[in-house]
């Protein structure tokens, strides 16, 4: 049997940030996952709140409302401050990281107002650089270019999404014929590889330049500037165009979610923090009130791996982390852990409209302030385990456009609470690690 | 193990799995060969959607599929548990089935008739393969690219020499699964192998034994493939059946005894190979539970050497880490940098073909640069292919782990 100072369970924003975070303190972190966490399909901002319930100016002072009013939500295990300095911590790895000067640019004083790839104005709090000049609380015009071959970003309805969505925003739709490497298909990692090349942003300057701008216009394109060097590919486009040039978001692949998975994988390596995919979480072995062992699924064999600390961050319903089963009975997945408001026998689990307020919804496992999850009697069903992420009860990150930040706020309290806990006892991951 | 494979084969069987593809397209930003080539569209496309269109006997709608390399990192990599490779491989089998498999991927399938046949004749056949007249006429011929990395027949193989070698008594035995590759090329490995397992307290039996049916399977000729594998598990099951583990330097080929054929061949009746499936592993991974239980001798001797660490991808396949960093890590002097990228592109036999060479290269360019960046003294690598195409593209000697451990345990 392995062991290790801390397992971390899911290789999404939360569980790659509570590994970092407690891996850079020095213990013996391993990353456990069935496959690649959600980082790849998110958008690559950290939304704090963006709707509480009508739209959030200023995610700091929004949070302290909430937490007042809701404190079942996951952010009050955290509080604003723990929010910030999740954000500050976040903030600081990529400026340090493998894409710098790659960096993200807000907080929680103001939420940026971004338009999504239909026109859809969105709240996000912390922002690549490459998107914040996309804030649409400036009115600059906007010219949106996009490119034929990239079936899932269309210039023209992203154009009339804006100006239909009354934030005051003109905007016009450019579509260009360039087609990196002569695929019959190609997708936005294609596309984000070929701005890594001087010579494609070249190519697309002319272009641009070639169908004309607006003295006034800054000019939006889908988030595919450089996968390796997207600072780089973003400066360019700035320089060539001689103006604001921001990136919108796209469908799947995400590329700046996996710049932003890119840089925290290297900042766990650099930590010595380990992955290892296809190992399936599938019970525990107990030992009192603590977790002695993970049992995990490797291939067709079961193995066991020891640990002083768990983070399970697997996710909520839509990465696995929770499932529904056709008899609607919920459970998680890896520990089979309590859940908490899921709807009785009987009662409605969902309403008709895709964006109503879901009685499944706020599903989940129920922690206490120290997120550690609680059976239905309200007892820790570990002491050594800290749940984080979507797979927390009593949040509807779709509704309030919390997700990222609620994975990254509570993957990284997760880590202080691991630390702190372990800087009080002979466990202490630091002096086990130099052991 | 507390979990027979059979209890968990059920959710696990492949083509099930496409159901829980949600297109996220992960798999396609991981993928190596659809990264750097058009010629294939990518694993989500070639597998959970044009499966779809495989209807029973009606021919497969979509031959670019011949271009996976079958490196598994889409497996690896899908967050949903869908077998991409593993289906992958099958569609392929199918595909051949239907088209036809041409002679040289029958030569390149079998590396133990290649080894009965090159062995005794190995200056000339050595001769003969690093000639570049010769070559290219192979190449016009049958289709193997006149640069690829063939490796040399050692003259001798590692059965031979374990025939002589009598391993001395000890409480704790394994059986040496050395493969092919050992067997043919590089017969020294396996004697390092037997010299480390001894120097740890370990008697170590050689079992008679052929190839695993890799090949054939990646090839395509399932058949075959079956047969090769259930006549090596035959051979192998009376260890595992008395309790004694079995141990591989080809992690390849110890994947696929440990699932690849029980899950791609679909064997999971086979007894035999079912019960060796249990008690298989990667020497490494080996060496390391030896480690964490406090048995591996770790008087190690500096080792005041730069070596760059490549993981490839089926040793990835066992999803057990890189046990290698962690072993080399206990070595003192010894400076591992560990490569990041994903795959050296040669995936077995994949980058020997003529219209697969320049793809495979590609596909290791990364890696071979950052071998060459880091001034390494050897380059460190699990897999027998894997080594002869990163020291073809880097020129940097490139070697198992063991020969590592081998040498910082004073051993000759």
């Amino acid at each position: 049997m392995s062991h290790h100072d801390v397992i971390v369970v899911g290789t999404g924003l939360a569980g790659l940030t509570a590994a970092v975070r407690i891996a850079e303190s020095g213990a013996r972190v391993l990353v456990v996952a069935k496959g690649i966490g959600a980082t790849h399909l998110s958008a690559g901002t950290i939304d704090v709140l963006g709707y509480s319930p009508e739209r959030v100016e200023r995610p700091g002072d929004a949070l302290a409302t909430l937490l007042a009013e809701r404190p079942g939500h996951p952010y009050a295990h955290v509080g604003v401050e723990g929010v910030g300095a999740a954000l500050d911590w976040f903030g600081a790895r990529v400026a340090d990281g493998p894409l710098a000067p790659y960096a993200y640019a807000g907080g929680l004083e103001e939420n940026l107002l971004l338009p999504t790839a239909v026109g859809v104005p969105r709240p996000s709090a912390l922002v690549p650089v490459t998107m914040a000049g996309g804030d649409l609380r400036d009115g600059t015009p906007v010219c949106v270019v996009g490119f034929r071959a990239l079936k899932d970003f269309h210039p023209a309805l992203l154009a009339d999404g804006l100006e239909r969505s009354g934030v005051g925003v003109t905007a016009r739709a450019v579509e260009l014929d360039l087609v990196p490497e002569a695929r019959a298909d190609v997708n936005s990692l294609g596309f984000a590889r070929a701005f890594d090349d001087p010579a494609f942003r070249g190519q697309v300057v002319a272009q641009v330049a070639a169908r004309g701008l607006g003295a006034d216009e800054r000019v939006a394109f889908p988030a595919v500037l450089g996968i390796a060097d997207p600072h780089g590919a973003w400066a360019a486009l700035e320089h060539g165009l001689g103006r604001r040039v921001f990136e919108v978001p796209t469908l799947p692949p995400s590329v700046p979610g996996m710049r932003l998975f890119a840089t925290l994988r290297e900042a766990l390596h650099r930590a010595g923090g380990d992955v290892l995919l296809n190992n399936v979480v599938v019970g525990a072995e107990r030992d009192g009130a603590r977790l002695r062992a993970l049992r995990v699924r490797v291939g067709l064999r079961e193995q066991r791996r020891g640990a002083e600390w768990v983070v399970l961050a697997t996710g909520g319903f839509a990465s696995g982390g929770l499932e529904l089963d056709s008899r609607w009975a919920a459970r998680e997945t890896a520990l089979g852990l309590p859940l908490t408001g899921v709807p009785a026998a009987g009662e409605e689990r969902f309403r008709p409209g895709y964006f109503d307020a879901h009685p499944i919804a706020r599903a989940g496992v129920a922690v206490d302030h120290e997120l550690r999850p609680l059976d239905a009697g309200g007892e820790r069903v570990f002491e050594n385990v800290l749940v984080a992420g979507a797979t927390l009860a009593g949040a509807e990150p779709w509704k309030e456009g919390s997700g990222d930040g609620l994975s990254l706020a509570t993957g990284h309290r997760a880590a202080e609470l691991v630390l702190a806990a372990s800087s009080t006892t002979t466990a202490a991951p630091a002096a086990a690690a130099g052991g | 193990m507390a979990t027979r494979a059979g209890d968990v084969l059920g959710t696990l069987l492949m083509r099930e799995s496409l159901d829980h593809c949600v297109k996220c397209t992960i798999c396609e930003t991981f993928c190596p060969v659809s990264n750097v080539t058009p010629l294939f569209p990518g694993p989500k496309y070639t597998g959970p959607q044009a499966e779809r269109f495989r209807i029973g006997d009606e021919p497969s709608p979509d031959a670019s599929l011949d271009y996976c390399s079958g490196c598994g990192i889409c497996t690896q990599v899908c967050p949903q548990g869908v077998h991409i490779a593993e289906i992958n491989t099958q569609a392929r089998a199918a595909l051949k089935a239907t088209n036809g498999v041409p002679l040289r991927d029958r030569l390149l399938a079998r590396p133990t008739l290649a080894g009965r046949l090159g062995t005794p004749a190995a200056p000339v056949v050595n001769w003969s393969l690093r000639n570049r007249m010769l070559r290219l006429a192979v190449e016009k011929a049958i289709g193997i690219h006149h640069r690829a990395p063939m490796p040399r027949f050692a003259g001798r193989t590692f059965q031979r020499w374990a025939r002589q070698h009598t391993t001395p008594a000890a409480e704790r035995r394994v059986a040496f699964f050395h493969g092919c590759g050992t067997n043919y090329y590089e017969p020294r490995l396996g004697e390092m192998t037997v010299a480390l397992l001894e120097h740890n307290g370990i008697a170590v039996d050689v079992p008679k034994q052929d190839c695993c049916g890799l090949p054939l399977q990646s090839n395509g000729l399932f058949d075959d493939a079956r047969s090769y594998v259930h006549r090596l598990a035959e051979r192998l099951a009376p260890f595992a059946r008395s309790g004694v583990d079995i141990v591989g330097t080809s992690t390849s080929c110890t994947l696929m005894l440990k699932r690849e054929a029980i899950e791609i061949l679909e064997l999971g009746d086979d007894r035999a190979l079912r019960d060796v499936s249990e008690r298989v592993f990667d020497v490494c991974e080996y060496l390391l539970a030896l480690h964490e239980r406090g048995e591996l001798k770790t008087d190690f001797q500096p080792l005041p050497e730069t070596v760059t660490y490549h993981a490839p991808c089926q040793q990835q396949g066992h999803g057990i880490g890189k046990p290698a960093i962690a072993l080399m890590a206990l070595i003192p002097g010894l400076t591992v940098i560990e490569s990041d990228a994903t795959c050296c592109g040669v995936a077995g036999t994949y980058g020997l073909k003529r219209e697969k060479y320049d793809i495979a290269m590609k596909v290791g360019a990364g890696l071979f640069r950052q071998v060459a960046e880091n001034e390494s003294d050897l380059a460190v690598c699990d897999s027998e292919t894997c080594r002869w195409q990163i020291e073809h593209a880097t020129g940097v000697k490139t070697v198992h782990p063991v020969e590592m451990l081998f040498r910082a345990s004073g051993l000759t």
